[in-house]
């Protein structure tokens, strides 16, 4: 393992220095930073609920850190004019969990979106580009299907088209492979690899699966509870000494991260310990939050 | 104690509320000139927004103006007063049933889809999709629907009004045997331009503008669950009807007051 994480790497696409992060009394990013290398994988891997996705989006500018800062292609996201960030966004494409596909549109209208918006292109170019970035993920001969009308690896692979669409330095997924059948999550695996060499793209991966992961990322880093747990080459992540990122990395049930959420009281006093008032009346038949109460 | 605590509570999240609701308001004013040059986009809106309302403002109407109709004969009737049942039947739509039932009908029908499409954006990520693509979802997709609510709200209400006038027409002179001449001449010369019906067009845009930003706002601001999304669109619902009537009767006072 190096300490790359630490010191500004003159190669990176992306740096996280220092961030912390914050909802309401809960830390999410406790002082972490990272790095993402040009033209490289990098993965941040997780279980769910350690704010992977917030990392993205702090990463893209639409959430903002308490303390620390992201750089960007030279540039302090959080320190940019509106303007300039939507400059920069052009050049950052994001490929969301949902895929977030207008679904008001056809596939080849989705595609062609960002084209329309940004560009003033006649038609006929815009045409043979869409054409191109869905011919890329396979998806040519499905371009007047509406959203509704495809499977959740082909809605990613749109969404994936349209993130290529503007050309853009890097693309973030957002859990790429989870809820994907094995064909599909092949077939991704495939596209993110093959689109990061062809297209000469820094991509940056949050996923917690692991093996499809570690399969294509350069580097991984592991976050838990706010902080990074582990990181290195997949290699130097399998042969890791840390438990935690043994249990993450084989799936264990129970180990640093335990199986059971902590609770008050002993199980066995848990167990006969009967409050009467959980049967009452009250409790059993409609108390409900004060808000329901109104005529809203 | 807990009384109090939760009127503070509620009180604080209802300014809140009308804070964000108010910085939404400007954000999207904002937008509006760059929606000026890309008239389609508020074409394609008005379409939805308001041609889809059109059959049931043209039904809701044609049966208010049916019933005005037939009650305006049978009071006016009362007096030997049947002659000026145009006069009524024209006025109290052009002056408020028009605008106001129009409104709330339109709350109903444009105005919870609108907040449901939106909410329903928001919940899979379309608008922080396309934030992310560096689109301005406040211009692309807010600013459209609120032109195209602001414009198309006084045509309907026009529709209403007119189609309710056919409709006491129909039952006044066709059914009830008052003189056809009398009924549009007697409206003719007592109904007033600037008064009646200018004022008419300023009430419905006035509700246009309130409904369609209550509207886009709670989709805006919705919890973005399918609960949250419900919740969102009785909210609409309520809250525009609410504003519509209170202000219905401060705009009444302040047009006709002076008579």
């Amino acid at each position: 393992m190096d300490n790359r994480g630490h010191h500004p790497n003159q190669n990176s696409l992306v740096s996280v220095h220092n961030l912390t992060f914050s909802r309401g009394e809960k830390k999410i990013f406790d002082n972490i930073s990272l790095e993402f290398e040009r033209g490289k994988i990098t993965a941040i891997m997780g279980p769910s609920g350690t704010g992977k996705t917030t990392l993205l989006k702090l990463i893209g500018g639409q959430l903002f850190p308490q303390n620390g800062n992201i750089v960007v292609n030279g540039r302090d996201v959080h320190h940019l004019k509106r303007d300039e960030l939507y400059t920069l966004r052009k050049r950052m494409g994001m490929l969301f969990q949902s895929g977030a596909l207008l679904t008001g549109m056809n596939v080849y209208d989705n595609v062609a979106f960002p084209l329309r918006e940004h560009t003033h292109l006649p038609e006929s170019m815009i045409r043979s580009l869409v054409l191109m970035k869905l011919e890329a993920v396979g998806l040519r001969g499905a371009r007047d299907l509406m959203p509704n009308e495809l499977s959740g690896g082909m809605a990613r692979r749109v969404a994936l088209a349209r993130a290529i669409a503007l050309d853009p330095m890097m693309i973030m997924y957002d859990e790429p492979f989870t809820g994907q059948d094995p064909i599909s999550m092949g077939a991704l695996v495939l596209l993110i690899k093959s689109l990061n060499t062809t297209l000469g793209l820094t991509s940056i991966i949050v996923s917690h699966d692991v093996y499809e992961t570690a399969a294509i990322a350069d580097y991984i880093y592991v976050l838990s509870e706010g902080k990074v747990v582990g990181q290195g080459t997949p290699q130097e992540i399998k042969e890791s000494s840390s438990e935690w990122v043994q249990q993450f990395m084989n799936g264990a049930a129970d180990g640093p991260v335990h199986f059971h959420y902590p609770a008050k009281e002993e199980y066995m006093d848990d167990l006969l310990h009967c409050d009467k008032s959980l049967f009452s009346r009250k409790r059993l038949f409609g108390e409900k939050p004060a808000k329901r109460r109104r005529y809203s | 104690m807990e009384f109090f605590r939760s009127l503070g509570a509620n009180t604080r999240e209802s300014f809140t509320k009308l804070g964000r609701g108010s910085y939404f308001l400007i954000g999207m004013l904002a937008g509006i000139s760059s929606v000026l040059v890309r008239p389609n986009l508020i074409l394609k809106q008005m379409h939805s927004v308001g041609v889809l309302s059109f059959l049931i403002i043209f039904i809701s109407g044609l049966f208010v103006g049916m019933v005005l109709g037939l009650q305006g004969f049978y009071i006016l009737s009362r007096f030997g007063a049947e002659e000026t049942l145009g006069v009524m039947v024209a006025a109290s739509l052009v002056r408020e049933l028009g605008p106001v039932v129009s409104a709330l009908l339109f709350a109903g029908r444009a105005g919870s889809a609108l907040t449901a499409e939106i909410g329903l954006m928001k919940a899979t990520e379309q608008l922080s999709g396309m934030e992310m693509m560096a689109i301005d979802p406040i211009k692309r997709i807010i600013s459209p629907r609120f032109l195209a609510g602001f414009l198309s709200m006084p045509l309907l209400a026009a529709l209403f009004s007119a189609v309710g006038i056919m409709g006491g027409q129909i039952v006044g002179c066709g059914l009830l045997g008052v003189d056809d001449g009398a009924y549009w001449s007697q409206m003719n010369a007592a109904i007033d331009f600037q008064k009646d019906i200018i004022n008419g067009v300023i009430k419905s845009l006035v509700f246009g503008f309130i409904t369609t930003w209550i509207a886009l706002f709670e989709g805006y601001d919705a919890v973005p669950t399918a609960e949250g999304v419900s919740r969102a669109t009785t909210r609409t619902v309520v809250n525009s009807a609410f504003s519509i009537l209170g202000l219905d009767f401060i705009l009444t006072a302040l047009m006709f007051g002076d008579n």
